[in-house]
């Protein structure tokens, strides 16, 4: 018998949940030291999965484990991860540690310490959950329940305006999530018509011959989920005010990792499932994601708020995420699963020393309080360069990586859309350079007189993601051996073949 | 003509707990005030807990008894015995009386004018109602017989038997009494109103069919396809007095009054096992008498669900008082639930038995929290009073919050299952348009419900607000209950999905 790793790297941070609930309120010390621990043995787990996972696999899913949940309606908990699961629950368990040790003193005035770890935690076994399910039903639980722990983070542990925010978001996934489970039934009930015997399993859904109008309707209800949650242009108003009322290590978690659930199941759950509604629909969605881009891009620079920028500049980049995927190219799927890892390390970088930053000078967010950072605090200003050269993909980092694999596979079929959306870089550079010339160059402003550098703490957080960032932007090769047949296997199911190249590659035949 | 005969093995249950209400009486007659309470206690909980054995012992056969009058068939004994659990745990409530320092939630004597210097005198002395007991067990048997009854007479005997008890109930509140009494007169005056809707309707069945029994009127139905005045006017006039014992929109408006005047433990069994009766009932007469009709029944209960999902939920955003809130909150459930009987197949059936099952434990938990926030005055059901509650009592305001997300129908509650059983059911049917209406009120309602985990957990607690009083094993019980039910039929619903699937239809 097979151990269940998968489970058991759920259970991980679940039981550190637990156990923090059952320490003594007063030792807050304690309580952080307890968490950092579980989340640093979740990560180390999932460490040693990803050298267990079998890159050359010919099986879909690897570590698979399965049991009956709801069997009156053929619902299991079922678990399984390909290579774009696995990368994003490494991720996953990579930001949550790191959240966790920047977040160390995010809960200082009254408010329960131990709530405040014990959600993150509760999150990160979703986390996993949600990228390793491969019952869809299980899948759509995960998917809601993430709500709520990240609505309390938001609305218990917030800024000033917090309630407001995480109203918000909640009623706008909600609303996604709700169309969602009326398409998802409407997925039962075709399994029922076909198989006889109605199922939530992946494969078998993957498996059904849905007929085109059909196919078209259920793609919505799961589309607009997914859009809500990426957040594509135009369901992405939530977003800003999330992040800026959310802490910064719960604005990571959440932009750096939950809203990939909703590219994940573009991806998985999507192209597969509705191949010809996914075809029916790629030009509209491919003008949401550039008009994202674009829009994204341009509202980026009007925003004063630092938190607001982030957010505006990841709508911008999902964009680019989006596009990836809707050009049915292998280029544009690997570099789209690549630039949600990216993206995510990206997010963590640039809230991260931001939150250093705002702490240090009473929590203000307007950029314009800020200047000359890199004259008093020489490290914080580094690693803000750092995130500014991230977030813009400098290449030599991830996101360069992610992004240019996005371009070449929009190129190699839409070269109008690739033109537009390579402005959008050309944009995001300005607005990036902008943002770390006015915070860190220049006189230093009255807020910025005598704040202290960064701590040992802080560059201990930071240190990791920057590692990643470099090593995956000069040798992603192992990210692709893992990706590369996942996004394969659903080009296949789709039934597209990459266009050949028009434009000579060196050597190549027109 | 000979004597009707009669198996009382098989309708033991009703004896045992209509035997039990008459004892009651008996009681209140002849033992001493001191004596009266504890012997009241050990009369309900034991009857109830001996009818329920007796309906699991005799719940292997299905008939028809007593001259075919009472249906024991799967459905009909799976919702006696869910009313008999949610009696139980309702009595519970009922029982309690450590949370307001007079005594139990109601008046010492019903007939002290309010305010008035014999009611002052009654409470200082210690006086309690025990009356409300036997009235509890009358209700209850009322309750049984409906669900049960398989013809429009003994149905209409059962709607008075559940119904009179309830209206002296909700005036009996010990606080706020000019509101109780307001509310029960309310109750009463459109609950009579109601029943002869339900009368009338059935006179003009019977003129049609030439019986009141369900059987012979789904038979009519088929045999005289041509007829339809008078057909017409009975199914219309008979969905009328149910659909407003169920408390659908338009025949809703006495729900809020009813909820907010009531104590709230009675508040709690009306709103939960009144609920099961009506909805069984309903589905009996619809199903078994109205069966051949579900071409002309289906539409009217599609228009009457979707209506009554939004109204609901758009109406509760405006509340600011939490019983009322949750009044309109159960006129929304009470849509999502006749989505599933609009359906018409045992799909729809099973999934309205477990909306219930889920409902009725959610709802029994609500209450049972409302009961213990409290200052001097008694009940705070003012909703920004609420505010901090999250901070002062954490772990009744995580219950509460569980239950508010139950109702919200967010997963790995038991209010998600019944949800999703009962858009199953519908979509099933081919009713996509009034799935769209329960997603849109679904949305609208989760604004009202995320509201108040917001003002519980987001907000500073107000300075003089409530307090959770400490209750009694009683509550703390019932609470207890309530949570575990909502959250393992969250979880593992199977076993209870098997149960309802075992049950299988109604007999006719």
């Amino acid at each position: 018998m097979t151990l269940p790793l998968l489970t058991i790297l759920g259970v991980i941070p679940l039981v550190g949940a637990l156990v923090l609930l059952a320490l003594p309120k007063g030792n807050a010390r304690l309580i952080k030291q307890v968490a950092l621990a579980f989340s640093i043995a979740a990560l180390v787990f999932t460490v040693f999965m990803g050298l267990q996972f079998d890159a050359d696999s010919t099986a879909a899913f690897q570590f698979v484990e399965s049991y009956p949940w709801i069997p009156a309606f053929g619902i299991s908990y079922s678990l399984g991860v390909d290579g774009i699961g696995l990368v994003l629950v490494a991720l996953a368990t990579t930001l949550v540690p790191v959240t966790i040790l920047a977040g160390w003193n995010d809960v200082e005035d009254g408010r329960s310490v131990k709530g405040y770890f014990a959600l993150i935690l509760v999150l990160e076994t979703l986390m996993i959950g949600v990228f390793s399910a491969t019952d869809v039903f299980l899948f759509y639980v995960l998917f809601e329940v993430m709500l709520i722990p990240i609505y309390f983070l938001i609305g218990r542990y917030g800024g000033p305006n917090r309630a407001y925010a995480a109203v918000k978001f909640l009623i706008y996934s909600l609303v996604g999530g709700l169309i969602m489970l009326a398409a998802l039934i409407g997925l039962y009930i075709v399994s029922v018509d076909q198989l006889g015997q109605g199922t939530f399993d992946f494969a078998s859904l993957v498996g059904l011959d849905i007929d085109p109008t059909t196919q078209k309707i259920l793609f919505l209800g799961f589309f607009i989920a997914f859009a809500i949650k990426a957040p594509l242009w135009p369901f992405h108003t939530w977003l800003p005010d999330a992040a800026k009322e959310a802490t910064p290590a719960t604005s990571v978690l959440l932009i750096g990792v939950l809203d990939k659930v909703g590219t994940f199941g573009m991806i998985r759950y999507l192209l597969p499932i509705f191949p010809t509604a996914s075809e029916f629909y790629a030009p509209v969605i491919i003008a949401m994601a550039v008009i994202g881009i674009i829009y994204g891009a341009l509202v980026a620079f009007g925003q004063t708020d630092m938190k607001r920028l982030f957010a505006y500049s990841s709508m911008s980049h999902f964009g680019f995420i989006a596009l990836g995927i809707f050009v049915f190219t292998s280029w544009g799927a690997t570099g789209s699963v690549v630039y949600m890892l990216a993206h995510g390390l990206s997010t963590a970088a640039i809230f991260l020393t931001a939150g250093f930053l705002m702490q240090r000078a009473g929590g203000l967010g307007a950029i314009a309080a800020y200047g000359g950072v890199n004259k008093v605090a020489p490290v914080l200003a580094g690693f803000l360069l750092f995130a500014t050269m991230s977030s813009l993909a400098l290449p030599g980092l991830a996101s360069f990586v992610g992004e240019f694999l996005v371009l070449l596979g929009t190129f190699s079929r839409y070269v109008v859309v690739g033109v537009i959306a390579s402005i959008g870089i050309v944009l995001t550079a300005v607005y990036a350079l902008r943002y770390y010339q006015k915070v860190a160059t220049g006189p230093p402003s009255p807020h910025v007189e005598g704040i202290p550098d960064l701590r040992g703490r802080e560059i201990t957080a930071l240190v990791p993601i920057v590692l990643l960032t470099i090593v995956l932007g000069v040798y992603p090769a192992p990210v692709f051996d893992v990706v590369n047949p996942a996004v394969e296997r659903t080009l296949e199911v789709v039934g597209v073949t990459d266009p050949v190249p028009t434009i000579g590659v060196l050597g190549g035949e027109q | 003509m000979t004597a009707p005969s009669i198996d009382f093995l098989t309708i033991l249950p009703f004896i045992i707990v209509g035997g039990a209400a008459v004892l009651g009486v008996l009681v209140e007659t002849f033992l001493g005030r001191r004596a009266r309470r504890p012997v009241q206690l050990v009369l309900v909980f034991g009857s109830l807990v001996a009818a329920f054995s007796a309906l699991i012992w005799q719940s292997g056969t299905r008939s028809l008894e007593v001259e075919g009058a009472l249906a024991l068939d799967g459905p009909g004994v799976l919702l006696m015995g869910l009313i008999i659990i949610v009696a139980f745990v309702s009595a519970m409530l009922l029982a309690e009386r450590q949370l307001d320092p007079a005594g139990d939630a109601f008046a010492p004597r019903a007939s002290a004018l309010p305010g008035s210097v014999e009611e002052r005198e009654l409470t200082a002395r210690g006086y309690l109602q025990t009356e409300v007991w036997p009235l509890f067990l009358f209700a209850v048997l009322g309750m049984l017989l409906f669900v049960t009854s398989t013809n429009l007479l003994i149905m209409f005997v059962a709607l008075e038997v559940m119904s009179l008890p309830l209206y002296l109930l909700a005036g009996m509140a010990r606080r706020r009494r000019l509101l109780s009494q307001e509310a029960a007169l309310k109750y009463f005056i459109l609950g009579a109103f109601s029943s002869a809707f339900f009368l009338f309707g059935s006179a003009l069945m019977y003129g049609f069919a030439g019986s009141v029994d369900f059987a012979v009127i789904s038979d009519a139905l088929a045999a005289k396809p041509g007829e339809t005045t008078l057909v017409v006017g009975g199914v219309a006039m008979i969905s009328v007095g149910l659909l407003f014992k169920v408390g659908a929109v338009p025949f809703h408006q006495w729900v809020p009054d009813v909820y907010q005047g009531s104590p709230a433990p009675v508040t709690a069994f009306m709103a939960a096992a009144v609920k099961i009766a009506a909805v069984g009932a309903l589905l009996r007469v619809y199903y078994v008498a109205f069966g051949g009709l579900r071409w002309d029944w289906e539409p009217l209960l599609w228009v009457i669900a979707g209506l009554t999902m939004i109204v609901g939920s758009l109406v509760a955003i405006a509340q600011t008082d939490i019983k009322r809130m949750i009044a309109y909150s159960s006129i929304a459930q009470v849509g999502f639930i006749l989505m599933g009987v609009s359906s018409a197949s045992p799909q729809g059936l099973q999934a309205v038995i477990f909306y219930l099952i889920a409902y009725s434990f959610t709802t029994l938990g609500i209450f049972a929290v409302i009961s213990m926030v409290r200052d001097a005055s008694g009940e705070v059901t003012r909703l920004d009073q609420w505010a901090g509650l999250g901070r002062t009592s954490p772990v009744v305001a995580t219950t509460f919050a569980i239950f508010m997300l139950a109702l919200a129908g967010i997963p790995l509650t038991s209010g998600f299952i019944a949800k999703f059983l009962v858009f199953e059911a519908a979509l099933s049917a081919g009713a996509v348009a009034l799935v769209i209406v329960g997603v849109v009120a679904s949305v609208i309602a989760a604004v009202f419900y995320v509201r108040v985990i917001v003002i519980m957990f987001f907000r500073d607690p107000v300075e003089g607000g409530p307090r959770v009083a400490v209750p009694s094993a009683f509550t703390t019980l019932a609470l207890s209950i309530s949570a575990a039910v909502t959250v393992i039929l969250g979880i593992l619903p199977q076993p209870v999905l098997d149960l309802i699937e075992q049950a299988g239809v109604f007999l006719r």
